[in-house]
């Protein structure tokens, strides 16, 4: 265990979060603050005020060349074609069976230069398969430029009235799944209007010598408005209510993209990609089964790896659930037999030993007004 | 922080002894382990305990934790309002009580550990 502990990487900001008092945990390989203040603290700031996230875990791997378009399109799901420079879009990396490698964001910094931003426990199979995958596009290499950054996200209401005074950067024009170069408290920065949990907010990656000044500045311009640090507890809860898929729980090598409900994230109109035939072939036949949104309808926490039983049978896994904090219900996801993944089908999940009635509801759990 | 007026288990659990009755809750350190505290499984009035054995379980946002039975008895009452405010475990874990108990064996309350005892085993 001590072993373990001490191959665990630390974020730059490690030491803030033993200032500030965190609840430090192991998380894909890193030692992570799951909570300062309390989760549902926490949580409920980032729905009514802002809250400050170090994700600097997450991995960058850029793409570049003359045919970074290309191997992009290849290994990628959705159509990358369509974004301009400054824009970013979800996609997924598939395998030849249209299961995800992982599921990322695809950043467009110049005509023939992307980034991906990936999970923390995926980085180094990410950059394997990226690397090989991008080999026959042809002009192009892939970086693992993981160690270069820091990330920090600021989400919530306030998120932009908490970084407005302290970057040059208009925000009002960096518009949803937009990013744009420029300064945050001096440090050199790129400012993404993204984020997992179900709110306005900006990304803000920076050199990790930077992150230390820029978490100061920041928690200094955002508390007046409210802001507090956040753990990795509540972006959880938060991205579950929002019903973002988790890759590892909701989704992974086994689990296709229409499987994962993620139909809408796939550039069915471009050229071939890898999984393409696959997923094109699934979508006609349609899919066996789908993850579905639930909410208990007995007394009950459903929780990950709890068996899911439809009509007598074990059909699979709860594979994300809780009691959330805004919207205070037991809610989660599963797969089900696509036939039974309609809104109101109900279920039932084993909670040790007992089987509680669930019933399929309609995902996302939580909305923001006028998101 | 740990008031003499109880006993604790190293399960994190409190005894509150008056007669034959035992009033039992949990600890400051079991509550700021689980965080958030959002629903708590009690057991039935009536059903007896061991000492040590599971009577009931209580969920954060983000854990489940059982509850171990610091004294043998048959269960006389259980915390109603529980169900409609979990959160007072948060608040005042040392004022809210889980369940009462009519002690099948008073004498294993004296194993049990004193407010420096438990302390000690926090470290």
């Amino acid at each position: 265990m001590t072993d373990a502990a001490q191959t665990l990487k630390q974020t730059p900001l490690h030491g803030r979060h033993q200032a500030l008092g965190a609840r430090m945990v192991p998380f894909g390989g890193w030692e992570m603050p799951i909570e300062y203040g309390g989760l549902a603290s926490e949580h409920m700031a980032v729905r009514t005020a802002a809250g400050l996230f170090d994700v600097s875990h997450m991995g960058e791997i850029e793409v570049a060349g003359r045919d970074a378009l290309a191997a992009i399109q290849r290994i990628s799901c959705n159509d990358a074609s369509k974004l301009e420079v400054g824009q970013a879009q979800y996609s997924g990396l598939t395998t030849p069976r249209g299961t995800l490698v992982d599921d990322v964001l695809v950043y467009r910094l110049a005509d023939d230069h992307f980034m991906l931003v990936v999970n923390a426990a995926n980085i180094a199979k990410d950059y394997r398969w990226i690397a090989q995958e991008i080999e026959p596009a042809g002009d192009v290499v892939a970086v693992n430029a993981s160690s270069r950054y820091a990330l920090l996200a600021v989400q919530g209401p306030a998120a932009v009235e908490t970084v407005q005074p302290i970057t040059g950067v208009e925000l009002s024009d960096v518009a949803y799944y937009r990013f744009a170069a420029g300064e945050v408290a001096g440090k050199l920065a790129t400012i993404s209007r993204t984020g997992y949990t179900g709110e306005d907010g900006l990304e803000i990656y920076v050199a990790p010598q930077a992150a230390d000044a820029v978490w100061q500045a920041l928690t200094e311009s955002g508390a007046p408005l409210g802001l507090v640090p956040a753990g990795l507890g509540a972006r959880d809860t938060l991205r579950l209510e929002a019903a973002m898929r988790l890759y590892g729980n909701d989704m992974d090598e086994e689990t296709t993209v229409l499987e994962a409900g993620l139909g809408w994230m796939v550039g069915w109109d471009k050229a071939e990609f890898i999984g393409h035939a696959a997923l094109r072939q699934q979508k006609a036949d349609g899919v066996g089964r789908r993850l579905a949104g639930f909410e208990m309808v007995d007394r009950g926490i459903a929780r990950p790896g709890y068996p899911v039983r439809v009509d007598g049978e074990v059909v699979g896994k709860v594979t994300s659930g809780t009691q959330t904090p805004f919207v205070k219900k037991s809610i989660g996801m599963a797969y089900l037999p696509a036939a039974r993944a309609k809104a109101d089908t109900e279920f039932e999940v084993e909670i040790r030993g007992r089987w509680a009635r669930a019933k399929v509801v309609r995902m996302p759990f939580y909305r923001r007004q006028g998101g | 922080m740990y008031p003499d007026d109880r006993k604790y288990s190293k399960d994190h659990e409190w005894v509150i002894v008056s007669g034959a009755e035992a009033k039992i809750g949990i600890t400051q350190y079991a509550q700021e382990q689980l965080g958030d505290v959002v629903y708590v499984e009690l057991p039935e009035v009536g059903r007896v305990v061991k000492q040590g054995e599971i009577f009931g379980t209580i969920e954060s946002v983000k854990a489940v934790s059982e509850l171990f039975c610091p004294t043998s008895g048959e269960v006389t009452a259980v915390n109603a309002d529980l169900g409609d405010h979990p959160e007072a475990v948060n608040a005042q874990p040392h004022d809210t009580w889980l369940i009462t108990l009519k002690l099948a064996d008073p004498a294993e309350v004296d194993g049990l550990l004193d407010g420096a005892g438990y302390q000690a085993l926090l470290g």
